[in-house]
């Protein structure tokens, strides 16, 4: 495999004058040109290939080929799923993101809500909202498609919309007054404050949604409902169909397709990102490294593409902003400012009352399907929840135990670092969904084959952010306290005890905190799985929710997935939340 | 320079203008006292306090960034509302958008105001040209060093052609030369006319950057913040940092700076807002270490025991802002004395500057608990539990009785901060908890 970052860290080291020879500018920028149109064209292409397939009929049975020949169109069709629903995140994260900054009566009610609703499993949507959506357009694909963009969509939202609301709250001062002082306009102060100012955390937590992403597209490109198989052509369903019939030649091609989809996502799409977003940084001082990127400066240089850019998009952006600056003076001069004031908090209490009024028919019905449960029922959950809390924890201690010396090891030695680190990154952005078939098909004939198999697929989806945190916190050890530790002789427990684990400990937390809720959603999958024709399951909480969506108990469903909320939320406020104070306020690491 | 004729009529005038926060009882913390204020056309106004004295507040109620609690500033005689006035405010960090080229962020006010592409372009191009930036226009602000940057700050304010400039502390995040430079170019652009700006409103803490660039200075006093002293800076330009004049006049101003709290120390205050009556005395403590007072009372102590404050902050080559939280301090103690713009060492401070770690120490917390009516009071709280132990939590409510959130804060910070020095009281960080030292 060859690894992407080493590859780009050589190539920035070259000078730019060397990069750009200067008699063969012309020629190049027009093979830049070609390359460019080419894809273009595929990409409408593809479109229109998908297009094609959402809107045809539903086929009787959906037939998953196995010839890796139909993996670029399977690779395509999964990437479409996941590109729309991180649009559609993104859109929504903006808006809901916004709302809560700006308006003080929405911040009291949104962002209670956004920790609640990181907290549900999203898994447990993944029948409802099936079913809703099929029933919606019975007669085309489109229903599953959408089906499954929505439950992506409710994976990856949130953290990109809080991380969109803290950008916003976090705007400094001066900024803001500057902005108010020079009379910007909602859209002008949007596009010139508010989005810069968060591009980067948008970007960060964008690549984790869309990490993310992969594990729950894989869930829901190939599932069972009661009677009702679902299938959506993809890289998820072709793993899954490989993995029942054993096919040990299309796992590997499934897999090779599926790595090198995201190596190319990482290359093409991220890295480039990244860079770009480094303009966004909010710092008075220029660092003395800089990061350049080959595909931007290929772009940037793509004539084609600086001509779209000033014929389209610098004076669209710029007509909207000065009409709406002007319509803003104007409607500034005929409405007196109190009565709009008043209009809009009107609004705002209509808005509020719909919602309380919807939400108490929502909490009457589910009282309703709740109250029919037995407590027997009630008792069976309880105890599952047990069973899922002590294997969810022991996943993240497993996970935990190998990865800090591991980790350690990892961040101490700086050769280690630039071999491991894309390495690690490469390893964890294989959604672990697509890897549990495979695991599966080892395991299951081993005696409690199925119960290790559990634990390793939480500890596969959740070990992975573990190490990254220790290798970034033993990263950020100082050099000088190394030093001290050396010269006063701390024996290697000392030095464990007294600096290294105190060193990592704000960044195991960062690590525990997103793993631990990864692997409660994982537990759904983990615990009750379609194989080889039949179902293998062991019992917790997970397991109660995939069985009572199999059988359609709503009931149950609902049941269970409350209580997986309630239980994520409450160690997320007894346990995490403090640790994190603990570790912002003690343990945190000042130069 | 024109002189401000009382024909003239001001731009902006603010009368009987107050901030304060009203409290869950009723009662107010003031943080500004009702203050008259006028800018007239063809004046630089310095403002010039302490730092967290209410300056940059005052600015911003002024420019309408900052609602007033009473009082109201008029724009021509007609009152402000929604922040309309043509204003334009150069800020202490600059503030210019990281993203935004050196152009795009000149541009950014036009392009609020609804100006077209070309129009934009023109103006900024010749705003930039005259705060001598051209051949940056493409740069981004982190590129330019900080004296570029305010220049690009001041661009931006210009290019909307303000009324009123105002300057929020412009040159205190500059290095002492560049501060200067661009002191001589505003000037420059001022006196030459070369800003259609009819005024220019600077808020700052450094009292020979105001006496420089001001043709009248207005002292504010603290807590609440109120208007303590106006002078006229009748000299011609360029002024001479050496004249006597100039010297004199900012001598003048020390004195005035630091005389509110020498009169606080000595006597029931009456220096507060004329005709206010004073809400519930608590003394404000300022926010300083117990170990930059014993060096000020070592220098002081080697420079025979008396020293005249301008010079003191002169030889030490540190502002007015630095160096007056630590006299307050050792005024406040009773270690020095201050007279006439003159500081004094007193028989407490002399034996404090001359004391070793654990004899300070003993006696700081004498002086402490003498003096400062908060250390007692929480010193006599924790005796009265029976486990000596209380919440931080349980002080800062009291303080909130008196000073607003962000400051009460800050008081429990600096009384912990002394406390522990005095070791009157342990405190652990991490759980909040506060205890009594056993004797």
């Amino acid at each position: 495999m060859p690894s992407p970052t080493v590859s780009l860290q050589t190539a920035t080291t070259i000078p730019p004058a060397l990069k750009r020879p200067a008699g063969s500018r012309s020629s190049w920028s027009f093979l830049i040109d070609i390359t460019v149109f080419l894809f273009v064209m595929a990409a409408i292409y593809g479109l229109y290939a998908v297009g094609h397939t959402w809107l045809g009929p539903v086929p009787a049975q959906v037939e998953i080929s196995q010839s890796p020949r139909a993996l670029p169109l399977y690779a395509l069709y999964s990437l479409v799923r996941l590109g729309l629903a991180y649009l559609l995140s993104l859109a929504f994260a903006l808006a809901y993101g916004y709302a809560a900054a700006r308006s003080k009566a929405a911040e009291t009610v949104l962002v209670p809500l956004l920790d609640i609703l990181q907290s549900i499993p999203v898994l447990s949507f993944l029948p409802g909202v099936m079913l809703a959506m099929v029933a919606l357009f019975p007669n085309s694909q489109l229903g599953i498609e959408l089906g499954s963009i929505v439950l992506i969509f409710t994976g990856q939202v949130w953290n990109i919309a809080f991380s969109f609301y803290s950008s916003l709250k976090s705007i400094p001062r001066e900024l803001r007054e500057a902005a108010i002082i020079y009379r910007f306009g909602r859209w002008q102060r949007f596009v010139e404050l508010d989005l810069p100012y968060s591009t980067i955390g948008l970007v960060w937590n964008s690549m984790m949604s869309v990490a993310g992403g992969w594990f729950f597209l894989m869930a829901c490109e190939m599932f069972v409902l009661g009677k009702r198989d679902f299938r959506l052509p993809g890289l998820g369903s072709y793993l899954q169909t490989a993995a029942s019939n054993g096919d040990t030649r299309a796992i590997l091609w499934g897999l090779a397709a599926m790595v090198a989809v995201i190596v190319i996502l990482d290359q093409l799409i991220w890295r480039p990102v990244i860079v770009w977003a480094d303009k966004f940084k909010f710092e008075q001082v220029e660092t003395a490294k800089a990061t350049t990127h080959n595909l931007l400066d290929f772009l940037g240089r793509a004539s084609f593409v600086i001509l779209i850019f000033r014929v389209a998009v610098r004076p669209v952006m710029d007509w909207i902003t000065v009409s709406l600056a002007a319509g803003a003076a104007r409607a500034a001069a005929t409405f007196s400012a109190p009565k709009r004031k008043t209009t809009r908090r009107s609004l705002l209490i209509t808005l509020a009352a719909v919602i309380f009024v919807g939400l108490g028919f929502a909490v009457y019905h589910a009282a309703g399907e709740l109250s029919d449960l037995h407590r027997a029922d009630y008792f069976t959950l309880l105890r599952s929840a047990g069973l899922t809390f002590l294997r969810v924890n022991g996943a993240l201690l497993i996970g935990a135990i190998w990865t800090v010396p591991v980790g350690v090891a990892i961040g101490f030695s700086p050769r280690l670092v630039r071999i491991a680190q894309p390495l690690v990154q490469l390893a964890a952005s294989i959604p672990a969904t697509a890897l549990f078939p495979i695991i599966l098909l080892f395991l299951i004939r081993l005696p409690a084959g199925f119960e290790i198999a559990a634990m390793l697929l939480m500890l596969l989806g959740t070990q992975w952010y573990i190490l990254f945190n220790v290798i970034a916190g033993a990263m950020a050890i100082p050099t000088d306290l190394k030093e001290a530790s050396k010269i006063f002789r701390f024996g290697s427990w000392d030095r464990w005890r007294r600096l290294i684990l105190p060193g990592i400990f704000p960044y195991l937390i960062t690590g525990m905190v997103t793993a631990s809720g990864g692997a409660w959603n994982a537990s759904i999958i983990a615990e009750y799985f379609h194989f080889q024709g039949g179902i293998v399951s062991t019992t917790g909480l997970g397991s109660a929710i995939s069985g009572a969506s199999d059988a359609g108990r709503f009931d149950l469903l609902l049941a269970s997935t409350l209580i997986m909320a309630t239980i994520v939320v409450l160690i997320n406020r007894l346990v995490w939340r403090r640790l994190y104070r603990l570790a912002a306020t003690r343990f945190k690491l000042e130069t | 320079m024109s002189t401000p004729s009382a024909v003239e009529a001001p731009i902006i005038e603010a009368r009987k203008l107050e901030k304060f926060y009203a409290q869950p009882d009723g009662s107010r913390i003031q943080v500004i006292a009702a203050t008259d204020l006028a800018v007239y056309p063809g004046q630089i106004i310095a403002l010039l306090g302490p730092s967290g004295c209410g300056k940059s507040t005052l600015l911003r109620m002024l420019t309408g960034l900052s609602p007033a609690s009473a009082g109201s500033v008029y724009w021509h005689g007609e009152p402000v509302r929604d922040g309309s006035p043509n204003v334009s405010i150069v800020f202490q960090s600059f503030a210019l958008f990281p993203w935004l080229t050196v152009l795009e962020n000149v541009e950014a006010p036009l392009e609020a105001r609804g100006m077209a592409s070309i129009d934009r372009h023109k103006r900024a191009l010749r705003i930039i040209d005259a705060v001598g930036l051209d051949g940056f226009e493409s740069a981004y602000p982190k590129e330019l060093s900080g004296g570029m940057k305010q220049r690009v700050g001041v661009a931006r304010a210009l290019v909307v052609e303000p009324e009123v400039l105002f300057m929020d502390e412009p040159f205190s995040a500059l290095d002492v030369l560049t501060a200067e430079t661009l002191r001589g170019e505003l000037l420059e652009l001022w006196l030459g006319h070369k800003i259609p700006t009819r005024a220019i409103f600077i808020v700052t803490h450094n009292i020979e950057e105001a006496v420089i660039l001001a043709d009248r200075v207005v002292v504010l006093g603290r807590n609440p913040a109120h208007i303590h002293a106006d002078f006229i800076v009748d000299m011609p330009h360029p002024r001479d940092h050496k004249s006597s004049s100039f010297v004199e006049l900012v001598d003048t101003i020390y004195r005035v700076l630091t005389r509110p709290d020498h009169e606080h120390d000595s006597a029931p205050p009456k220096s507060a807002a004329p005709g206010k009556p004073l809400q519930a005395k608590a003394i404000m403590l300022p926010h300083t270490r117990p170990g930059g007072m014993a060096g000020l009372l070592e220098i002081l102590q080697d420079q025979g025991g008396k020293a005249d404050l301008h010079k003191l902050a002169d030889d030490l080559a540190l502002e007015v802002d630095a160096l007056l939280p630590t006299i307050d301090t050792a005024v406040l103690l009773g270690m020095l004395r201050l007279a006439e713009g003159d500081a004094f060492i007193t028989p407490d401070g002399q034996a404090f500057a001359q004391g070793d770690i654990q004899s300070r120490k003993a006696m700081f917390r004498k002086a402490a608990l003498a003096h400062i009516p908060l250390l007692c009071q929480m010193q006599n709280a924790l005796k009265a539990k029976s486990d000596r132990t209380l919440s931080d939590e349980f002080f800062r409510d009291l303080l909130d009785e008196h000073f607003s959130e962000d400051e009460s804060r800050r008081q429990l910070e600096t009384a912990i901060q002394w406390g522990r020095y005095a070791e009157i009281f342990d405190y652990d960080a991490a759980t909040g908890k506060l205890t009594l030292t056993e004797a």
